[in-house]
């Protein structure tokens, strides 16, 4: 073991998550919700062609490997004249991917306020665009925490996929040291200590916003 | 906590509300049929009737959480100078339903208080989201309605909190802060237990002896004979028997309501 080189390592592992993952996943996870909001809106739609669409786009995406998804927008593209640089064809295909999965959790959520939020909102002359903001999102949202942590957490991860198409981040620094060391057993068991660590952060960011979300409810 | 209608635009208009041959049906199942209502200023109205009669469908058809079929409902009177006048048989937009539920607030079965907000949010939510109303009178009016119901010191507590009778008193509180011509109650004692009814009942009474119109669907009969000026019997979708509670309760005409009448007491 060449111990100099592994505790040197982990300066650019850690460059790679702070410059790399961190603001690809967050990037990527913001856009996507955005979408996933957008989509779980069309499938609850009462038009049979907004809740088509969104239900075709979720199929594509849950139907297909993000692998995939990544290189036709990063290789594929380009043929049709459609040229995109590695960071923007990977916030894009983590977005898209992000979208379809948690479109499918916020349309749940949505469904598991009572009908009678609905009403009371109704009643007290809200809209349907008012109620939802103010009193189905907010009941929502606690219900959707743990699904999208896991959404997230699973994101930060797949993020390492980006390396194939040469965005310089966490894993592909991780690569570049172990071909030209050799050491690969040390250099990938460090990549997955430093995702771990992140994916430890977050899960302590988890219980805290749960925490504060369950605030109203009965223990 | 006095009705706003008191001021009265057109006094010589007695009626609030008149609803006539209101119908529904859901697919084959016939739940309402030519229901007329007229609800007089400061009068409070008890629908009673067996379950599946069709009176929260009626209850509800007033705040346009269902859309009937077919009828009409006019506020203010049912001539030409109504302020309002839906025809359900035609349709119906977004912005006549809307006009109908700010004439109305409803208190609910399940009370339906937003659990994310406190009783004092619940409150004032209505007034300054969509009333927009200067907030620091939605808080002053509310606060006032809390002490009434003899919950002042409940204002930042959130609903889980609460007992049943607690929210449903902020429930009723929540519906009148929006100031409406007309209340309505859609069995607003029945998800509480035995000893919980009478706070919110007393709540109700005083608001019939302050001249508040309200409708309420109840399966309390002694109190509907306490209160309510008219009772309308309803059974199969259509209105079998109404009049003065007194008679309606204690002389009913019709077989069916003497049945009704005798089995709920019976069962009390």
């Amino acid at each position: 073991m060449n111990w100099d080189l592994i505790w040197s390592s982990f300066g650019p592992l850690i460059t790679g998550a702070v410059t790399g993952t961190i603001p690809l996943t967050l990037a990527s996870f913001a856009f996507g919700l955005i979408l996933a909001l957008v989509v779980a809106l069309m499938r609850l739609s009462p038009n049979w062609f907004l809740s088509g669409i969104g239900r075709f786009y979720v199929s594509v995406i849950r139907g297909t490997p993000l692998l995939v998804q990544l290189f036709v927008i990063f290789f594929g593209l380009p043929s049709i004249g459609i040229r995109l640089d590695p960071w923007p064809s990977a916030i894009i295909a983590f977005s898209l991917n992000v979208g379809g999965y948690a479109a499918e959790i916020i349309r749940a959520a949505i469904l598991s306020v009572p009908k009678g939020q609905w009403e009371a909102g109704h009643t007290i002359g809200m809209s349907r665009p008012q109620a939802l903001v103010r009193i189905i999102l907010p009941q929502a949202a606690r219900v959707s925490v743990p699904p999208l942590s896991n959404t997230f957490i699973s994101l930060v991860k797949d993020t390492s996929l980006a390396s194939l198409i040469l965005v310089t981040e966490l894993f592909r620094n991780a690569q570049q040291i172990a071909a030209f060391s050799q050491e690969f057993m040390a250099l990938y068991l460090q990549a997955a200590l430093v995702y771990w660590v992140i994916c430890l952060a977050l899960s302590t960011a988890q219980s805290a916003v749960e925490k504060r979300l369950d605030r109203y409810v009965a223990h | 906590m006095s009705p706003t209608n008191e001021s009265a635009q057109q006094p010589h208009v007695a009626s609030v509300l008149v609803a006539r041959n209101l119908a529904k049906a859901f697919g084959s199942n016939v739940v309402l049929r030519d229901i007329d209502i007229d609800i007089r200023r400061g009068q409070v109205v008890a629908l009673i009737g067996p379950s599946g009669s069709g009176k929260t469908t009626v209850l509800r058809s007033l705040n346009g959480l269902e859309i009937p079929d077919a009828g009409t409902v006019t506020f203010g009177s049912g001539d030409a100078s109504a302020e309002l006048a839906i025809d359900f048989g035609a349709k119906v937009g977004k912005k006549e339903v809307a006009a109908l539920r700010d004439r109305s607030a409803m208190v609910f079965q399940h009370y339906n208080l937003f659990p994310h907000m406190t009783v004092l949010k619940n409150i004032i939510e209505g007034p300054v989201q969509v009333q927009k109303r200067p907030r620091a009178e939605a808080i002053a009016d509310a606060e006032r309605l809390l002490e009434r119901v003899g919950l002042a010191d409940k204002r930042d507590a959130y609903p889980f909190e609460l007992s049943g009778g607690q929210q449903q008193r902020v429930g009723i509180v929540r519906a009148l802060a929006l100031k409406p011509q007309l209340l309505l109650f859609d069995e607003p004692t029945s998800a509480l237990d035995p000893e919980l009814v009478g706070d919110v009942l007393g709540v109700i009474k005083e608001l019939a002896e302050e001249g508040w119109t309200m409708v309420i669907v109840t399966h309390e009969l002694a109190f509907a004979q306490h209160v309510a000026d008219e009772v309308i019997f309803m059974d199969g979708g259509v209105v079998v028997e109404r009049g003065p509670a007194a008679e309606v309760l204690r002389a009913p005409r019709q077989e069916r309501t003497k049945l009704f009448v005798k089995r709920l007491q019976h069962d009390v």
